[in-house]
């Protein structure tokens, strides 16, 4: 039986791509990019440093452009679209987010850990009074059982956010997991849900159409899956699997297909692959913006970068917790083992 | 008269965890706990058998011996009391993000503290990362500082979490005001790991001049100072070189006096706030400041 129901996709290249490119975009690649997709017909385009607004930092790496020079490079690009921003309470501040509004932004995914969404209180409001949409956005959920994240959930519902995200920032979960915890938040509150994948386990894909099929209406999505770690659930593949499964999008698969290799493969470092120290980051549950971090620190502290990772799990370090991973690698080469 | 007389405004974790702190002073007596209503806090400290009150800061003003009061209420609740005790000869020493009065890191910037009717405590992060900060601008000099502070998530209470961009924008503010450094950065994190983490700070510092046994003397000297009011506080890992970029991870845990040992973020700025009263009482009882 063919679905038609209607799949919102939210493009994430230039924000979770960021982290791919050691946030180096230029205002070029920004815009050609954002005018691509908006062309494509992909109605939330998410623009930021990887870490989010104010996330240029010496913890999360510089970031080429301000933020402000990235939003206006979007923003000029894109006719339809809604110009996203990603803002994680205790990096990015309401005055960031006033910055955004200014330069076009339209929507904003306010970022916790999965057990902190009270964090996020005064960002969701300050959305609100700027006529953003909001998303309340819960990171690592697959370090909280499905109560847990329906409890935080329904918190950010409390403060007024017009949508819920599931994320697997470690791209840890299976499909099961997903199942679970976005079918009870789907249960559990009034506003749509949406699903965030990475791919260090290979389960992006796999893992949306899981969260699709327990009741979410909005995936995240990147060309070419660039992204943090082994990367995103790949936006021209889901647009295709989703319209072979008689799903609308809104997105023209062909459109978005070019996009992705015309206008971001070439400026790709690398291919987006599952490498050993990817696959590591899903196994052990870490962060994935983690992995270039650890490379550098691996070689620095001439360690194995899974080393790193493994002990990373281990401490249950959270989204952000970059500077751990000097700490780590520290402590490993200095014999200390699990300070 | 061999103690001066304190009140602590505030009779939550952070008000208890003073009284106990005070409890012990040489130079400090703890003569009232004020809050607004009855509570755990009040009932702990009657207990103790200390003077209370549930009309909050009008039992301060009415009691001429109190000389210095901590605030550990909230940044509305100081931005009233704070002239109320200014026009009644009281120091407040604030413990809120109201920062009325100048940031006070005590091995910073202790000598320089005067009988200022209003001194603020900055944030725990503040106290936990300027001395740092401060420390490698005097060897190194410091053009850019940026702190990630760890906090466990049983320790940031309600307050911390409702008002998260002010913790990061006052603690941003005194790496420069106080530490010295030309710009300043504050990123926090909260981590639900259990057993409960211990607070974790990293400080990144951007120097003029990469001299790393300079550098890792200052530091090392600067957490023997710390370690005088907060035993708990380590160096996890030393100023650590990377062109002129320098990475120091320290740790805080807590003296365990009413708030658990992973609260060394709570534990921090309490000590920081009894270390100045005790200070500022020393002065008093020296007849150097007019009380």
């Amino acid at each position: 039986m063919k679905n038609t129901k209607l799949i919102h996709v939210v493009d994430t290249t230039l924000r979770d791509g960021s982290h791919a490119v050691s946030h180096q975009f230029t205002a070029e690649q920004i815009a050609a990019i954002a005018g691509g997709l908006d062309a494509a017909g992909v109605e939330y385009i998410e623009v930021s440093h990887g870490d989010g607004l104010a996330g240029s930092s010496y913890n999360y790496g510089w970031a080429l452009l301000s933020d402000e020079e990235m939003l206006r490079a979007a923003a000029g690009a894109i006719k339809n679209s809604n110009l996203t921003v990603l803002l994680l309470p205790g990096i990015g501040t309401q005055e960031d987010l006033e910055m955004a509004a200014h330069c076009g932004a339209k929507a904003v995914r306010v970022a916790t850990h999965v057990t902190e969404a009270d964090i996020g209180e005064q960002h969701i409001g300050m959305a609100k009074k700027l006529g953003m949409q909001a998303f309340g956005f819960l990171m690592m959920c697959h370090m909280a059982p499905p109560e847990k994240v329906v409890e935080q959930a329904r918190l950010f519902e409390s403060y007024g956010a017009d949508f819920i995200y599931v994320a697997d920032s470690a791209g840890a979960m299976l499909p099961e997991d997903v199942k679970a915890r976005v079918g009870a938040v789907v249960e559990a509150v009034k506003v749509p849900v949406g699903f965030h994948a990475h791919n260090n386990l290979t389960m992006a894909t796999a893992n949306a159409l899981a969260a699709v099929e327990a009741g979410a209406i909005f995936l995240d999505g990147a060309c070419r899956g660039l992204g943090a770690g082994a990367g995103n659930a790949q936006t021209e593949a889901l647009v295709g699997v989703l319209e072979k499964l008689g799903y609308q999008t809104g997105v023209d698969f062909y459109k978005i297909m070019d996009v992705a290799e015309d206008i971001v493969e070439p400026i790709m470092h690398r291919p987006q692959v599952v490498r050993n120290a990817p696959l590591m980051l899903g196994y052990a549950g870490v962060y994935s913006s983690f992995l270039l971090h650890t490379y550098r620190a691996a070689e620095k502290f001439n360690l194995d970068p899974r080393d790193i990772l493994v002990e990373l799990g281990r401490r249950r370090m959270v989204g952000g917790q970059e500077d751990m991973i000097v700490d780590v690698a520290y402590q490993l080469a200095h014999g200390k083992g699990g300070a | 008269m061999d103690k001066v007389k304190v009140a602590v405004i505030g009779p939550g974790n952070i008000g208890s965890d003073l009284m106990y702190k005070i409890l012990r002073s040489r130079h400090l007596e703890m003569a009232l706990m004020t809050g607004i209503i009855e509570s755990e806090g009040i009932k702990r400290a009657r207990g103790l058998g200390i003077k209370t009150s549930t009309a909050g800061v009008q039992a301060v003003l009415e009691d001429k011996d109190i000389k210095i009061v901590f605030d550990a209420t909230g940044a509305k609740p100081h931005l009233q009391h704070a002239p109320l005790l200014k026009e009644a000869g009281k120091i407040a020493i604030d413990l809120t993000p109201a920062a009325v009065g100048p940031y006070v890191v005590p091995c910073v910037n202790l000598d320089q503290v005067k009988a200022e009717p209003n001194l603020n405590m900055v944030t725990c992060g503040g106290q936990a990362t300027v001395p740092i900060v401060y420390a490698i601008n005097r060897a190194a000099g410091a053009r850019y500082a940026e702190i990630v502070a760890c906090i466990a998530s049983k320790s940031a209470g309600p307050g911390t979490r409702q008002n998260i961009d002010e913790f990061t924008q006052t603690t941003a503010k005194a790496l420069t005001v106080v530490g010295g450094a030309q710009k300043g950065k504050a990123i926090i994190i909260l981590n639900p790991a259990e057993p409960p983490i211990m607070m974790t700070n990293t400080v990144y510092v951007e120097v003029e001049r990469p001299d790393e046994q300079a550098i890792r003397t200052s530091v090392e000297a600067m957490v023997k100072e710390i370690q005088s009011y907060v035993p708990g506080y380590q160096l996890r890992v030393p100023p650590l070189l990377d062109g002129n970029k320098v990475t120091t991870i320290i740790q805080v845990e807590g003296a365990g006096d009413f708030l658990p040992r992973y609260s060394g973020n709570l534990d921090i700025i309490t000590s920081a706030a009894v270390a100045v009263a005790e200070k500022l009482a020393q002065k008093i009882l020296a007849g150097e400041v007019a009380a």
